[in-house]
């Protein structure tokens, strides 16, 4: 809290245009990783979003919420219901899936902000195990249960009939005025939302709200005795960041008209909190790296088998090849989930704040090294403990 | 309040100019790099190997979660299949299945390869692996899954893709019924034959006057088989007392089994499957159900839908209990004894249904290429529909044009009670003919969908 730089709008900008251009290039630079395919590089936008809208509250606040995979949860239901009901364009189902996940969050957070600390955490978790419950058994009319809500031929998108949309004989696909919402063109709508909500969160980042926001991290008994009631700002926070979840949890039915109850579940709360840490608290940009990373390694090392393996290593002798195939086997494939813990155990050992801790490290030691006292800006992670 | 007001001021501007600014970006972007996608022009259909000499197939099994046992076993049958296609090994069923095109040199020529991806018994998690196959991977058919939860949620998705869903294994009614696709096939029997082939050796043995309690595992399958072994077993004139409903995975069965001890009920139906049903059995047993007098009978047990992978996990519970299965090991024909001969030398122990039907699925779709003379959808769904061949475990079968189910005989099986191995562990009470389980196409609603999507 020692430095926290105000940027100028101008640079702000500068940002966007930088993260933008990165953003929407990733087709071609994620070739080589083997990653430039549309499902996952969706992914990463829509979890973005999710990480990103998590950091308002994790990283400005310091409540650790166990329970925002409910609120992805509730903006898919939403949004799938939206396409079965009203229409197949993807703005009502976006809106309903954020508006409805946001009312979702004002009553869990009128509940849970009551508490602070381990015990707000556990009443997160407490009620976005029930909403998994709800859906997974209770509420089946609403949720089709472990089959989960899919699109079906007779459905009534009334809005569609009233514009004289007529079905054919395949299902329709989630649309925005005609551009689908599946493959590369799917992409770049979620890239595209991505942007604006990032823009958004880089202005609450920035604004006297947000400053206020860390204040409550930093000492929320000292907040108060100055005379501010600390609880409609934690409140506004953790609405939007519930709207937030909301929207990737549409994005996320955009993407593929279909919402299971796992994505309620909590290991996906956990998730995110992962997601988070593993980029690095209360940083603009760590959620997303955070998000990119843990989605690469659940889609592409959970797709590599011991052929794959025996394959790549097919250049050196027999033995040898064998040997280091069966042993890197155990990290790869069903096993990625080792991998993944032993990256985070690692990070969260060495740099505790993160990815984006590492990449300012990286930063200062190249500065220092070329002995030029330039005080170029550069972001900080300026919210973090030490 | 005042402190809303604020953020509003500070970002009216800044919104406007950052939006315009991104919007220019996105609209430069989202035009450019659609050049970088590979063969935009040339690719006719997905998955199409074109001049490669190799061809892909995507394995998309449960490597975790309640089914985990049978996916391993399914992708252990994919990968014999794959051997077989490419002519090594001693061909299994290649030799057996009749009428066959494939000549043991991959598919039209070329090498079969394969990739997996684990569904984790989750549509969701199922929807994203097949996804990757068929984005990154490029496979020209998919196949897998246990669950039917996750072959609904997978053929679903093939459909709008347009690539060819060979369903592994999937008992429930709606997959080939209320959400058939053009592009998906079933290999595997469904509740509604079990419900036909159990129900006469269910009136033999227990009488026509009973009273049966469901416990029923809460998703398609469940809902289901609930329903058609319901209707098969009032028709013997047996009373159903209740159906309950149970969460999938639910570990412990407990608090849905003590009810049933005072319900009146002298038969426990159970509707699961996996280690659900290794669970639900078990503790049913131990609780004593078995060695319970009701209205003057014996309490009985029945899993319509019964393996040899969850009799092993059951262990003695499952002796005596009566079900249906789509295929046994023991079974004599000479497909059958290729098939348990060439898994048994590669992994040491006899296959399973899951297996099995999914072997075959590869070896159907493989053969429909080859007589098809290309990968191109929707002339394998052509030759797949109606195609009748023998030799491959259940007699003379039949794959259904109308709804894409394949017809051959059902097994009625008991756990056994002495048995020789760990293998050994069922008896086949009765071989129900084809002719028994058929129904009407349209009897479960429904539609096909377009070849060309």
């Amino acid at each position: 809290m020692t430095h926290t730089k105000i940027a100028s709008p101008k640079q702000d900008i500068l940002y966007m245009a930088i993260l933008s251009a990165v953003v929407l290039t990733m087709p071609i630079w994620l070739q080589p990783f083997g990653a430039a395919y549309p499902d996952l590089m969706q992914k990463f936008m829509i979890f973005g979003i999710f990480a990103i809208g998590y950091n308002i509250l994790f990283g400005l606040t310091g409540y650790l919420s166990f329970g925002h995979a409910a609120f992805l949860g509730v903006g898919s239901y939403t949004a799938v219901w939206s396409f079965k009901l009203l229409s197949m364009n993807v703005i009502p189902a976006l809106i309903f899936g954020t508006v409805l996940s946001g009312l979702f969050a004002l009553a869990i957070g009128f509940v849970s902000l009551r508490r602070s600390g381990i015990y707000f955490s556990i009443l997160t978790l407490a009620f976005a195990q029930m909403s998994y419950n709800l859906a997974y058994s209770v509420l089946t009319p609403i949720t089709n249960g472990e089959t989960g809500l899919q699109l079906t031929q007779g459905d009534a998108r009334v809005l569609d009939r009233m514009a004289g949309i007529q079905a054919d004989a395949s299902l329709p696909t989630p649309n925005l005025f005609g551009i689908e919402g599946i493959g590369y063109s799917g992409f770049y709508i979620c890239a595209a939302l991505m942007l604006i909500s990032f823009f958004i969160y880089l202005r609450i980042f920035r604004s006297p709200f947000g400053l206020k926001l860390r204040a409550i991290k930093s000492n929320q008994n000292r907040m108060g005795y100055t005379g501010y009631n600390t609880r409609p700002y934690l409140m506004t926070a953790f609405v939007i960041s519930g709207m937030y979840a909301g929207l990737a949890g549409s994005l996320l039915a955009v993407t593929d008209p279909l919402a299971g109850a796992e994505r309620m579940q909590w290991t996906a709360s956990g998730e995110v909190v992962l997601i988070t840490i593993l980029g690095g608290v209360g940083t603009l940009i760590g959620p997303l790296l955070g998000a990119g990373i843990i989605k690469y390694f659940e889609n592409i090392l959970s797709a590599f088998n011991d052929s794959v393996l025996q394959n790549a290593f097919s250049f050196l002798p027999d033995w040898l090849a064998h040997g280091l195939a069966s042993v890197l086997g155990l990290f790869v494939g069903d096993g990625w989930h080792l991998t993944l813990g032993l990256v985070f155990m690692l990070i969260v050992i060495f740099l505790p704040g993160g990815i984006m801790e590492g990449i300012s490290r990286l930063w200062r030691l190249v500065s220092s090294s070329a002995s030029s006292t330039d005080d170029k800006e550069k972001e900080q992670p300026s919210t973090k403990e030490a | 309040m005042s402190d809303t007001k604020k953020i509003l001021n500070v970002s009216r501007r800044t919104v406007l100019k950052g939006s315009a600014a991104t919007t220019g970006a996105a609209i430069i972007g989202g035009t450019f790099p659609m050049h970088f996608i590979k063969d935009a022009h040339a690719q006719t259909f997905r998955g199409d190997p074109g001049n490669s000499s190799s061809v892909k197939l995507g394995f998309n099994v449960p490597q975790s979660g309640p089914y985990a046992d049978e996916g391993a076993d399914e992708l252990r049958a994919y990968q014999l299949a794959v051997k077989h296609l490419n002519g090594e090994g001693d061909g299994g069923m290649m030799n057996t299945i009749k009428p066959l095109n494939l000549k043991g040199n991959g598919i039209l020529g070329k090498k079969v390869e394969f990739v997996t991806g684990d569904t984790q018994t989750k549509s969701d998690a199922a929807r994203a692996s097949a996804k990757r196959m068929i984005e990154k991977d490029n496979v020209a058919m998919i196949t897998g899954g246990s669950s039917s939860g996750v072959a609904v949620a997978v053929q679903g998705l093939c459909q709008e893709m347009g690539v060819i869903f060979m369903a592994g294994l999937t008992h429930s009614n709606d997959t080939t019924g209320k959400d058939k696709k053009r592009y998906g096939f079933r290999h595997f029997f469904n509740a509604y034959m079990s419900g036909q082939a159990i129900a006469p050796v269910l009136l033999d043995e227990y009488g026509a006057e009973r009273r049966a309690y469901h416990l029923t595992a809460d998703y398609t399958w469940g809902w289901t088989q609930e329903e058609s072994i319901k209707a098969a077993t009032e028709n013997i004139g047996w009373e159903t007392v209740n159906t309950v409903r149970t969460p999938v995975g639910a570990g412990d069965f407990s608090q849905y089994i003590t009810p049933v001890l005072n319900s009146g009920a002298d038969v426990l139906i159970l509707n699961h499957y996996g280690k659900d049903m290794v669970n639900s059995l078990t503790q049913a047993v131990q609780f004593g159900l078995r060695d319970k007098q009701v209205n003057g009978k014996n309490f009985e047990i029945v899993v319509p839908l019964y393996s040899r992978l969850m009799a092993q996990g059951a262990g003695d519970a499952a002796k005596g209990i009566l079900g249906t299965t789509n295929w046994h090991w023991s079974l004599q024909d000479e497909g059958s004894q290729a098939f348990v001969k060439s898994f048994g030398q590669e992994y040491g122990f006899p296959p399973s249904q899951a297996a099995h039907t999914c072997y075959v699925q590869t070896l159907l779709y493989a053969n429909a290429c080859e007589m098809a003379g290309t990968f191109a959808p929707w002339e394998v769904i052509k030759q797949l529909e109606g195609f009748e061949f023998d030799g491959a475990g259940n007699g003379p079968t039949l794959y259904r044009a109308a709804d894409h189910q394949c017809f051959k005989d059902v097994l009625v099986v008991r756990g056994k009670q002495n048995p020789q191995s760990n293998f050994d562990l069922l008896e086949v009470v009765k071989e129900v003919p084809r002719s028994q389980v058929e129904y009407p196409a349209d009897m479960f609603g429904g539609e096909l969908g377009p070849y060309k999507v």
